[in-house]
């Protein structure tokens, strides 16, 4: 196809013009619309039933962890849907583009596709996912009653939101980065990659990764120094200890995606060589940053996840966890390994046996604390009482198809063997297998264990059932023919294919695509029939699973305050073991609890943010630099607003904790 | 099980990376099979396991054992570390010794089990540049260059160097061994054999832009005789000299390259490609590293920096978006580049230059396009 010409910058729109609008595919017209018209229709329901007012005051301006962490949870929860969009884009093609047949997709169009996929999932699905749920459950199981720095946590959101609106924006103004979700140099320069899209990747990952390292400072402060008295770092429960190392791996490793990003925004921007071809640049040198970045963002996002099955296998198998101690060092041996293995990712690039043999072992290696971790989970349900509730079902499948996918991993490891399987789709089958099978499988652990705290009502079993068995099937009918493939000598990112043999297994991949596409449908349904049944769902204890952490001490949904008093703690199960020697709920002597004010401060910045990100994508220089100047000198100006808490009154507290008092009593 | 229910499928497929044609990737291929045994070895019980516990500790089953309050046991956790840690001491023994047999930079022993390679016989040496969007081969010995089709004799150890135009690629023949990149100002390197005739599939397996999925080449492997036969073909041929203004055109991108062959071929091209200078007046990279070794041109050096005026980027769309900052080094002094360079080459020492690890025990250095080169005095 033939290259559109580079329209000259100008000096007040920069290089945009009316032809960065995508008018040649049908398709993105066809997006465009649908989204334009829902987009009307959300706008029009929220006008209509007076929302905005609601919307600003409880939602967009609050600085409430818990607010905040389902904001994180429907940000990536809407993401998640475009990003599966690509998905099925993509199985369509593949199985499409046989025996001469182009697809429906140029390669203008799919190479997008896939960048945009990958980009969006890990950034903008994962990793909005583990922080909201972080966000809701930390300062809950610590005892505490927000994040060390609540203004903080809400421009954290409204920067990774801004990110995603950024990349999302590229869908109908000019082109996404056709390169690979990690964008490799030289093809991402300015020689090769001439247009916006890459720009588009950069200032979209850079606005979100201010959030993401902001969350994990946070996340971090809040770890160490917000936590009840008595509660030890060896009595804090396990989501809780691998919520910590997630966040240290996030604040050790995104500055280096930041440097990294910043080296070739700098190149494509400015003329700088660190990453061309000529004038002494090294595309290798981005290769082995991006993954010291890389690999570390794996287990920050698997980590959280394993927290969640430990807390799930020990309530529902109403036993205590085997093994804390162990799980706990486990738990810091991947912390500290998942740094000493990034170059397993490009072992092809010709590095000596020796140091290829290092990091293939050092790899191995880090399958040793998690296999421990898996053994720790048998020994739990080990002489216990399982209850199959979603939470656990989820976790059952997780254990049976992540030891597959780090089979695969281990195997991938091993240097002779991924010269044959790199970059090949039995690669792309196991990430996905332990991408799916542990972090997606965790967060809908996650969901159906932690929504009736959120909400105050569980969620319906019987579409949660049919969601999990589409999940699961699906799941393996989508990425075992990749394995296959891969077997095959079949790489990944392909457009079209000349063995016709190929197409079978291709076509029980996109089958097993819709069974997925089912699996999201009957969540969604699951959702929505849960709210319409509230009130048959309904959990009045505030503890409907006899949960052993602090979380399930309090009301579903938690005041706003968290804990009338802040709760001193004994032992490892806190919540357990105050119920074991039966405890008394406080019921008087009340006071005023001091609490952090709402502000607009993060939205308004986040927005500036995104114009800054949106000119600099389009060389739009004044808007850039004006846009730049407002956000620091509004972050100057929000340092003197002085009104930033308030105190709840004891007798708001009081009528608050008579109510529970009632309702306790009248589910007793 | 889904899975159980397509291994009919399996067996009327070519899954090539276990069933390859060649002994590396035989070897590669075995290693895959060897390592799943040794994990399957924890896999398999734990997922036994798994099954099993769930099944035997569910809440409707009241005769089972309950004790809640256990969560300790230091033989368990003794066996439960140790018993990875003991697969993985194996598995990584293996690692150790196979990676270091099978690096790819490392000239054959054999050429299948028990088949050692006489002293006297010298590798077939092949030049592989990565272009936009197809492959060039380099036949130096023979004097002949392809595109798109890589034909060689079957049982001769094979030397690939391969270097790549624009962007990374992956240069990958799964019948024969495994991948290694492509890549641009910088030359890899792999060996590998056949063992069986046939014609095979090749590819580029890293992603470098819209033409990628066509970047494929059928990759024959041929009795000793016909490949002498396919060599005296190519050399009379129709399709002229690949000299470098020829190969300036052919980098140009382009997609679904029909196979051409080339009679003749500038001995000197494919060095020229690794130290990026087949450019005529654009200084090599080894005159400039050995410049800058002896401390670089100083301030005259700055004034020595043209814009590109060859248009190689402009058919990925880059020729007005990016000409202010895609410049180049001009040469000094010689032209033609590199006329007379190799007659006298002495050895540098390449070490700083490439990434090839150690050096094997009682080896001199390999022949590369970063050192063959005498560095040449200042004028």
């Amino acid at each position: 196809m033939t290259p559109h010409p580079a329209p000259e910058a100008g000096p007040f729109l920069g290089k945009l013009s009316f032809d960065a609008l995508p008018f040649h595919e049908p398709i993105l017209i066809v997006t465009f619309a649908v989204v334009v018209l829902g987009a009307i229709g959300v706008v029009g329901a929220i006008t209509k039933f007076r929302l905005w007012g609601y919307l600003w005051n409880d939602w967009f301006t609050t600085v409430d962890h818990k607010r905040i962490g389902i904001m994180y949870m429907i940000l990536g929860l809407i993401m998640f849907l475009r990003g599966f969009a690509d998905a099925i884009m993509m199985r369509l093609q593949q199985v499409w583009a046989f025996n001469g047949s182009e697809g429906y997709l140029n390669a203008h169009h799919y190479d997008q596709i896939f960048t945009a996929h990958g980009v969006i999932m890990i950034f903008f699905v994962a990793m909005p996912f583990i922080t909201g749920l972080m966000n809701y459950i930390v300062p809950l199981q610590i005892g505490a009653r927000d994040v060390s720095f609540p203004f903080l946590n809400n421009f954290s959101f409204w920067m990774t939101a801004a990110g995603a609106a950024l990349t999302m924006i590229s869908l109908f103004v000019g082109e996404y980065a056709q390169t690979g979700w990690l964008a490799y140099p030289p093809l991402s320069g300015i020689a090769y990659s001439p247009s916006v899209g890459v720009d588009y990747y950069i200032w979209g990952l850079q606005i979100a990764g201010v959030g993401t390292t902001l969350s994990g400072i946070n996340l971090i402060v809040t770890i160490l120094k917000l936590r009840a008295p008595g509660m030890g770092l060896m009595k804090m429960p396990v989501f809780t200890w691998t919520s910590l190392c997630s966040n240290i791996l996030i604040v050790a490793s995104f500055p280096i995606l930041t440097a990294t990003l910043t080296l070739l925004a700098l190149d494509r921007y400015v003329g700088t060589n660190f990453f061309t071809n000529d004038f002494g640049g090294s595309p290798m040198m981005y290769v082995n940053l991006i993954w010291i970045w890389g690999h570390p963002e794996v287990y920050i996002l698997i980590l959280p996840l394993f927290g969640v099955f430990s807390e799930v296998t020990s309530t529902f198998s109403g036993k205590k966890l085997f093994g804390y101690t162990s799980m706990v060092y486990a738990t810091v041996c991947i912390t500290i390994l998942s740094y000493l293995v990034w170059l397993h990712h490009f072992f092809t690039m010709g590095s000596g046996a020796s140091v290829n043999s290092f990091f293939g072992i050092t790899t191995m290696v880090i399958s040793i604390p998690t296999g421990a971790k898996l053994f720790n989970w048998l020994f739990t349900m080990y002489r216990g009482r399982i209850r199959f509730e979603l939470p656990m079902m989820w976790t059952i499948a997780f254990m049976l198809t992540f030891v597959v996918g780090g089979m695969t991993g281990v195997l991938l490891a091993v240097p002779p063997a991924d010269f044959v399987l790199h970059n090949s789709l039995f690669l792309i089958a196991h990430f996905h297998n332990v991408i799916i099978g542990g972090v997606l499988f965790g967060l809908f652990a996650a969901i159906n264990y932690w929504w009736p705290k959120a909400f105050g009502f569980k969620l319906d079993v019987f579409w949660g059932k049919i969601s999990f068995w589409c999940w699961v099937v699906g799941f393996w009918l989508a990425f075992m023919p990749l394995y296959v493939l891969g077997l095959m000598g079949v790489t990944r990112r392909m457009r079209v294919f000349d063995d016709p043999s190929l197409q079978i297994w291709f076509a029980i991949a996109a089958l097993g695509a819709l069974v997925i596409a089912a699996g999201i449908g009957a969540m969604l349904v699951q959702f929505a029939v849960s709210i319409w049944k509230r009130k048959e769902l309904i959990d009045e204890s505030g503890d409907p699973w006899n949960g052993r952490t602090l979380e399930w001490a309090t009301s579903s949904p938690p005041p706003d305050y968290n804990f009338a008093f802040t709760p001193v703690i004994h032992d490892l199960d806190a919540w357990y073991d105050m119920k074991k020697r039966n405890h008394d709920r406080p019921v008087a002597g009340f006071r005023d609890i001091h609490m952090p004010s709402n502000t607009g401060t993060g939205i308004i910045l986040s927005g500036f943010c995104l114009v800054m990100g949106f000119a600099l994508v389009w060389h739009i220089w004044w808007l850039a630099a004006l846009s730049f100047a407002a956000a620091i000198f509004g972050a100057i100006w929000h340092t003197f607003n002085y009104k930033r808490d308030f105190h709840i009154p004891a007798a708001t507290v009081i009528e608050v904790e008579s109510a529970r008092t009632r309702q306790l009593a009248a589910g007793a | 099980m889904p899975v159980l229910g397509a291994l009919p499928l399996l067996a009327g497929c070519d899954l090539v990376v276990l069933d390859p044609a060649g002994d590396v990737a035989r070897q590669q291929g075995d290693l895959i099979v060897i390592s799943t045994v040794l994990m399957l070895l924890i896999i398999v019980p734990v997922m036994a396991l798994t099954i099993f516990f769930a099944w035997r500790y569910r809440a409707a089953n009241k005769e089972a054992t309950y004790k809640p309050d256990w969560d300790h046991s230091t033989q368990l956790e003794l066996v439960i570390w140790s018993a990875p840690l003991l697969i993985i001491i194996c598995l990584g023994a293996l690692t150790w010794v196979a990676t270091h047999l099978l690096d790819p930079y490392r000239p054959l022993a054999r050429t299948g089990p028990g088949q050692t390679i006489a002293a006297d016989v010298q590798p077939l040496e092949v030049n592989v540049v990565a272009l936009d969007w197809k492959w060039l081969f380099i036949y130096p010995e023979q004097g002949v260059a392809t595109v798109n089709e890589l034909a060689v004799p079957v049982n001769r150890p094979l030397r690939f160097r391969i270097s790549s135009a624009s962007v990374m690629n992956s240069f990958y023949v799964p019948a024969l061994a495994g991948q290694i990149y492509a890549m641009p100002g910088m030359e890899t390197k792999l060996h590998g054999v056949f063992d069986r005739t046939g014609t095979y599939q090749g590819f580029s397996a890293n992603y470098s832009g819209a033409g990628f999925s066509n970047m494929r080449f059928k990759v024959k492997s041929l009795p000793a005789g016909e490949f002498d036969t396919w060599v005296a073909e190519a050399k009379a041929s129709a399709g002229g000299d690949l000299d470098r203004m020829a190969y300036l055109k052919l980098e140009k991108p382009s997609e679904k390259e029909p196979v051409r062959r080339f009679a003749a071929v500038d001995p000197q091209l494919f060095d020229a490609v690794v130290n990026m200078c087949v450019e005529p007046g654009k200084m090599c990279m080894h005159d400039m590293m050995s410049i800058d070794t002896k401390g670089g041109a100083g301030i005259a050096g700055i004034g020595n920096v043209r814009a590109i005026a060859y248009d190689k980027y402009a058919a990925r769309g880059s020729a007005d978006m990016a000409k202010w900052s895609i410049r180049y080094v001009a040469a000094l002094c010689s032209s033609p580049v590199m006329s007379n360079d190799r007659p006298d080459a002495k050895r540098v020492n390449p070490a700083p230059l490439k990434g090839e690890g150690l050096p094997y025990p009682n080896q001199a250095p390999a022949r590369t396009a970063l050192n063959a080169i005498t560095p040449r005095p200042m004028s």
